[in-house]
């Protein structure tokens, strides 16, 4: 077995402080060339994640991100960061993918890149926010999920973890305990790996890019891989793979709009329980 | 000749940025409330890197340089002129170690400033004032193998705060005066700082007495050689006090001229934001200049400095250019919030306080004018 090797999947999105993105009329997507590109937040946490487990179990933190060049200073940022490889999937027959096409090309590209042990990504970016990219990358890539890790401990073999679960059927390998949200609460799940999980914010405090980080990052290029370089048949990426077809992109309806009732507190209150009456909330 | 920062820049200026807005943001309130320099900033200020600009590799830091140093500056200044003020005097307390300390005094201390575990700081300036160093008081005669030193340093910014001082001492009157400069540190026996100062702005960063009452150092902690002194002071001033001032000044411009057009873009009068009235968008032309102008001034006196090569007109140029300008920008950003202008809510009145902090301080203007007059008249 050679080092460790974690994959992180990260996304460069419009500056979210910069306003709300905005849309490209025709293809009805996200415009991303248009404004300054950050790394998701949610990614962010990825890889803080990432080098976390680095720093304990040691092993090789590679970024993989599929975007325009204009996403590049959001690589160069993941190696300032402390990553050790970075690379960029580029190429004008990725453009217009949807979320089915953007997991098989991230797909394509990191079994391009060899063995992996485990891959992590935000839950959702903050401009596209479907969510989807990560447990569709798990099926595709064939391998169990987890969404919206809130803590991840790695174990060599079946060494029993402080949880209450029974590990004595893990047997060899490296495998993951996992504590995921859910819609009331918290699951935890034990996990072989290879797997992928999707990160919450809760799950650390991404620490900043540093001097020391930039120094360090001098001299270590982004990969740049294209189409021909992955293997990705043209009719499976970019808009000519996407099933999803956009009929229209709207603003959010207006704000939802509040009522105060003022006057008398028992009146008021006989008035209040009319309304929730009247719209069917009270029986 | 390009003006473009590079990758690397940027992605300095985005890390000092977001530095600022997430760790000092949430703290301007309380400082200017409490005049105190939080301990999570200057803990901040060590983990990212930023007092390490300065300092070799080799010795602990990461010698990004004086460019990216402005590009920091300027980001923290934008946010705090307190702290770009404490950082920036921060650099000025390591730059005589770095260029006249022994190896053995770099190893010393050098490391430990990298990291912010501990901090230094340059004094000079005495109640007989700053402007003329060579009428310092402040004396230092040999006993034996020692020095002994009496005297008091005044407006020394970090006096409470230095671990390590580099200051300056009357070691000689005959045949002509004769200064040099002594490493003193917390604790010292006869050394402590004393009175501290409140300023009407620079609320957070520390300022006051250095006072050296027999305080007995051996050789080992004298920085150069003797008779050194002016010429190591000079040389920190010149070439990292004045940008450093330089660096705080670009943080009141870009942050006077944001909040002014932040301002002038919401507030209506006539039925329309007053951005469409020509008077105030002269104000904001002239604002959006002088920031551009100073910028140039400081970076490319900064790149000079980085190259070796001798920087101290240029110094002096975008120091006394970006005070000034910061002085008119903030004032500028007042009268464009007209009564809001005079609130303590509104951030201008605080541009506008730090702002008149920055003439006087390593250097005045006129003493820059004298400088840059020396280079035309030759």
């Amino acid at each position: 077995m050679g080092p460790f090797k974690i994959v992180v999947c990260v996304k460069a999105v419009p500056d979210p402080k910069k306003g709300s993105p905005s849309f490209d009329p025709v293809t009805k997507t996200v415009r991303r060339a248009a404004q300054d590109l950050v790394m998701n937040l949610l990614d962010r946490h990825a890889v803080e994640e990432a080098l976390r487990i680095r720093g304990g179990f040691g092993g090789k933190v590679t970024v993989v991100s599929m975007g325009p060049p204009e996403a590049m200073p959001v690589l160069k940022e993941s190696l300032a960061l402390g990553v050790d490889r970075a690379v960029l999937l580029s190429d004008r027959a990725f453009a217009g993918a949807d979320t089915l096409a953007t997991s098989k090309t991230l797909a394509l590209g990191i079994r391009k890149l060899g063995q992996f042990d485990l891959v992590l990504a935000g839950s959702e970016s903050s401009d596209g926010a479907t969510g989807q990219v990560g447990p569709q990358l798990a099926e595709i890539l064939g391998i169990p999920f987890v969404p919206k890790a809130v803590k991840i401990e790695l174990y060599n073999g079946a060494k029993p973890g402080p949880s209450s679960i029974d590990h004595t059927e893990c047997g060899e390998g490296v495998f993951a305990m996992v504590t995921g949200e859910v819609e009331c609460g918290l699951r935890e799940y034990r996990v072989r790996l290879p797997a992928l999980f999707t990160v919450s914010r809760k799950i650390n405090e991404p620490k900043g890019v540093t001097m020391m980080g930039i120094l360090g990052s001098r001299g270590k290029e982004v990969e740049v891989l294209g189409a021909a370089d992955i293997g990705a048949s043209p009719g499976e990426v970019g808009a000519k793979g996407s099933p999803t077809l956009i009929r229209a992109v709207e603003g959010p309806p207006p704000g939802r709009q509040g009522e105060i009732i003022s006057g008398d507190p028992d009146e008021a209150v006989r008035a209040l329980v009319e309304k929730l009456r009247a719209k069917g909330v009270l029986v | 000749m390009d003006f473009k920062l590079t990758e690397e820049q940027e992605m300095i200026k985005k890390s000092a940025r977001e530095f600022a807005e997430t760790v000092i943001a949430p703290k301007v309130a309380a400082m200017e409330e409490t005049d105190e320099m939080p301990e999570e900033i200057l803990k901040g200020l060590g983990e990212y890197g930023f007092l390490g600009l300065t300092i070799p590799t080799e010795y602990g830091g990461n010698g990004l340089g004086h460019v990216a140093r402005m590009i920091v500056l300027e980001e923290i200044g934008r946010v705090s002129a307190a702290v770009a003020m404490t950082l920036q005097v921060l650099a000025l307390g390591i730059e005589p170690i770095v260029q006249f300390g022994t190896e053995e005094q770099k190893n010393k201390y050098l490391p430990g400033l990298a990291k912010g575990e501990l901090f230094s700081t340059v004094a000079v300036t005495e109640a007989s004032g700053g402007s003329d160093p060579t009428a310092a008081q402040t004396r230092a005669h040999k006993e034996g193998d020692e020095w002994v030193i009496n005297g008091r340093k005044v407006f020394i910014t970090n006096a409470h705060l230095a671990d390590v001082a580099t200051v300056f001492a009357r070691t000689a009157d005959e045949p002509k005066p004769s200064f040099s400069c002594f490493l003193l540190e917390k604790g010292m026996e006869g050394f402590r700082p004393g009175r501290k100062e409140h300023k009407v702005g620079f609320k957070g960063c520390d300022t006051g007495d250095l006072i050296m009452e027999n305080c007995r150092v051996p050789e080992s902690q004298m920085l150069g050689k003797e008779g050194d002194g002016l010429k190591i002071a000079l040389k920190a001033i010149s070439e990292v006090g004045r940008p450093g001032m330089t660096g705080c000044a670009l943080g009141i411009l870009a942050a006077s001229l944001e909040a002014a057009v932040k301002f002038a873009n919401e507030r209506i009068l006539y039925g329309k934001p007053i951005s469409k009235l020509q008077a105030i968008q002269f104000k904001i032309a002239n604002m959006y200049t002088d920031l551009e102008a100073a910028r140039l001034l400081a970076w490319r006196a900064a790149a000079l400095k980085d190259r070796g090569e001798r920087c101290d007109v240029e110094m002096a140029m975008a120091k006394v250019f970006s005070s000034e300008a910061a002085v008119r920008a903030a004032n500028a950003a007042v009268e464009i919030h007209g009564g809001y202008g005079c609130m303590m809510e509104y951030p201008t009145q605080r541009y506008l306080r730090d702002a008149s902090l920055l003439a006087p301080s390593a250097g005045t203007s006129d003493i820059m004018r004298i400088v840059i007059a020396r280079a035309a008249l030759g």
